[in-house]
């Protein structure tokens, strides 16, 4: 079994110190349990290291010695990094730090939430498609549809008809994720439906329902799981992608993509209003990337 | 093989149909007038009945699709309604950068990508393996236009080697045209060049520990010949696969990229139209990328043939 991810990175990060005897033994064997499971799930452990930094970064923001994220101040336009502005500051004396820091928030809810409604919107639909052979036929032709437009397209199209805000940001990724979730159920559902367990309880009377949630439901958990890793972290990327085009969420709000879209136009002067928030997010996404990775080598889950 | 050929052409008709259906269907699923929506806030009443009657929307949900679908045959993809241009004609001036823009990145992500995975797989476990494994995870995570941002930082802003943005088009001398490509289409790449080297080393690994790739090596053949002749051939399947799925990748990177260095292709085209809320010209973009993403697609299953005589559509 593996160690729990939290209690193995606090006790990399933090070494014992000044702790009593009984105690000492114990988190010596907490530390050589986490140098085992750092051994041998690397990937898995550095991302939820990386990702637990990032959640508390964006969780924790007004504790980390941050200011306002909407304060102007005029008289301190473009500074460089420099102990009174980390980041630097952009054209209208914004400290970066400090919105980069309240831009995580954004992003881990764009990213919580695409992965969260797709998961469950795509599972629900693939189960019904999988187990009815008439709806598979009409069903998987549209998504093959949908999956023929790229993502980015697709939500372009959808934001420009529909308001800049986090909610419809959210909205136009769900879209073009689900068909990829219906896929995966409905592969495992045509396997599973041929089960010898699915055709005795069919037989013992269980109805359909019970049926998806008792035998079919359980084997989805794996390889759903780390889908979800991964349509989580191209969801942050992409919501950056459609702020930066100007057709993402809100221009006030501090999201990662927002504040690069607005220091483009400062890229020779100030490229630290760009820097900053990109090596945010890159790493945020790398985090996730590796959590996946990390949970499908665990979970032994084969794509 | 001419009746397959066909046979998978005509397989593709109902998925580019259902995108052509789509597609319309977004602008009337989306809550609200879609002509209130497309005319803006400063629209007059007069204006607002003009788009209704230059879109069709005042005709029943089903005419309007029969007309749309009716067109599509026809190759008509309706006007801009900010330049009053048919919109192939858009598509058609904006075709050449975005052209470009892909075929090199493609041309730059497969041509080190590939090599990358074959050497990663050969050399397994080593820290050649381990670099192209870390450059595979993070070039993946690499958020296009920050990564455009950087290089542009570095090779065009403080070395000035390289154009910071713009196009010249190829009728304008072949080196102006290169020297405007290379730092959007390096940009592009990167993505696309890690899932392929991800994807390369995953497959050559299962063909290197066939019994034939040991015979190989074992009456003495060269390395370079075992890896590229012998393996590379056989695990070129899902290789190919990837290029033709990460097509998408690489199409939605390119909008991010134009944007970026300011390059006038279908990107900028749909992002502009988006701004200005010029609807056909979404749509028109939309359906052509889609149509050529099938279209990639089919060609790869097709190449599937030549890949691997076993298989038989």
């Amino acid at each position: 079994m593996p160690i729990p991810p939290r209690a193995a990175a606090s006790t990399v990060d933090r070494p014992a110190r000044g702790v009593g005897p009984e105690e000492a033994v114990g988190a010596a064997g907490r530390l050589a349990a986490a140098r085992r499971a750092l051994i041998r799930h690397p990937t898995l452990i550095a991302g939820l290291a990386t990702l637990a930094l990032v959640v508390a970064a964006g969780l924790l923001a007004p504790l980390w010695w941050t200011g306002d994220p909407l304060a102007m101040k005029p008289a301190e336009r473009l500074r460089p990094p420099s102990a009174s502005h980390w980041f630097g500051s952009d054209h209208f004396g914004r400290d970066i730090y400090t919105r980069t820091l309240y831009g995580t928030r954004i992003s881990l809810t764009v990213g919580l939430a695409v992965a969260v409604l797709s998961l469950v919107l795509g599972t629900a639909l693939g189960l019904v498609i999988g187990f009815y052979r008439r709806v598979d036929m009409v069903a998987m032709r549209i998504m093959d549809g949908i999956m023929a437009i790229p993502a980015i397209l697709l939500a372009l199209a959808f934001m420009a008809l529909m308001k800049a805000s986090v909610r419809n940001v959210v909205i136009a990724l769900v879209i073009p994720e689900i068909p990829r979730v219906i896929r995966v159920t409905r592969a495992s559902v045509l396997s599973l439906r041929e089960h010898l367990m699915v055709e005795g309880a069919r037989a013992l009377g269980v109805g359909t329902p019970r049926i998806l949630a008792r035998y079919i439901l359980p084997a989805l958990v794996a390889p759903l799981t780390v889908q979800s890793t991964y349509i989580a972290a191209s969801a942050i990327l992409v919501e950056a992608y459609l702020s930066f085009l100007g057709a993402g969420t809100p221009p006030h709000i501090p999201s990662w993509g927002n504040i690069m879209a607005e220091g483009r136009a400062y890229v020779q002067l100030a490229f630290w209003i760009i820097l900053f928030p990109g090596m945010f997010l890159a790493a945020t996404v790398l985090a996730i990337n590796l959590v996946g990775d990390g949970l499908r080598d665990l979970l032994d889950v084969r794509q | 093989m001419l009746p397959e050929i066909l046979r998978r052409l005509m397989a593709t008709v109902p998925v580019v149909m259902v995108v052509a259906v789509g597609v319309f269907a977004l602008l009337h699923v989306t809550p609200g007038d879609p002509a209130v929506i497309i005319a803006g806030d400063y629209a007059t009443s007069d204006d607002i009945a003009r788009i209704r009657a230059k879109l069709g929307l005042d005709q029943p949900f089903v005419a309007q699709v029969g007309i749309w679908l009716g067109r599509i045959v026809r190759g008509d993809l309706g006007t801009s309604i900010f330049s009053g241009l048919p919109v192939t004609t858009l598509i058609g001036q904006r075709t050449e950068a975005t052209l470009a823009l892909t075929a090199l990145a493609l041309l730059i992500s497969v041509g080190v990508g590939v090599p990358l995975g074959v050497i990663a797989a050969w050399k397994k476990g080593s820290w050649v393996d381990r670099i192209v494994m870390v450059f595979a995870v993070s070039g993946f995570s690499m958020p296009v236009f920050w990564l455009g941002f950087v290089l542009v930082y570095v090779f065009a802003i403080s070395l000035q080697w390289l154009p910071v943005q713009g196009y010249q088009p190829m009728r304008n001398g072949v080196w102006p045209f290169l020297r405007h490509l290379i730092l959007p289409a390096l940009t592009l790449s990167v993505i696309y060049m890690a899932l392929i080297a991800r994807m390369t080393r995953a497959s050559m690994l299962g063909v290197l520990s066939e019994d034939y790739i040991r015979t190989a090596f074992a009456k003495g053949l060269a390395p370079r010949r075992v890896l590229l002749r012998h393996a590379l051939k056989n695990a070129s399947l899902p290789v190919v696969t990837i290029i033709g799925i990460g097509f998408a990748l690489l199409i939605g990177g390119a909008v991010v990229t134009e944007s970026v260095f300011a390059l006038p292709g279908l990107g900028r085209l749909t992002v502009d139209a988006i701004i200005r809320r010029d609807y056909p010209v979404v749509q028109g973009v939309i359906l052509v990328v889609s149509g050529a993403y099938v279209l990639v697609n089919l060609v790869v299953d097709l190449l599937y043939v030549v890949l691997d005589p076993r298989i038989r559509y």
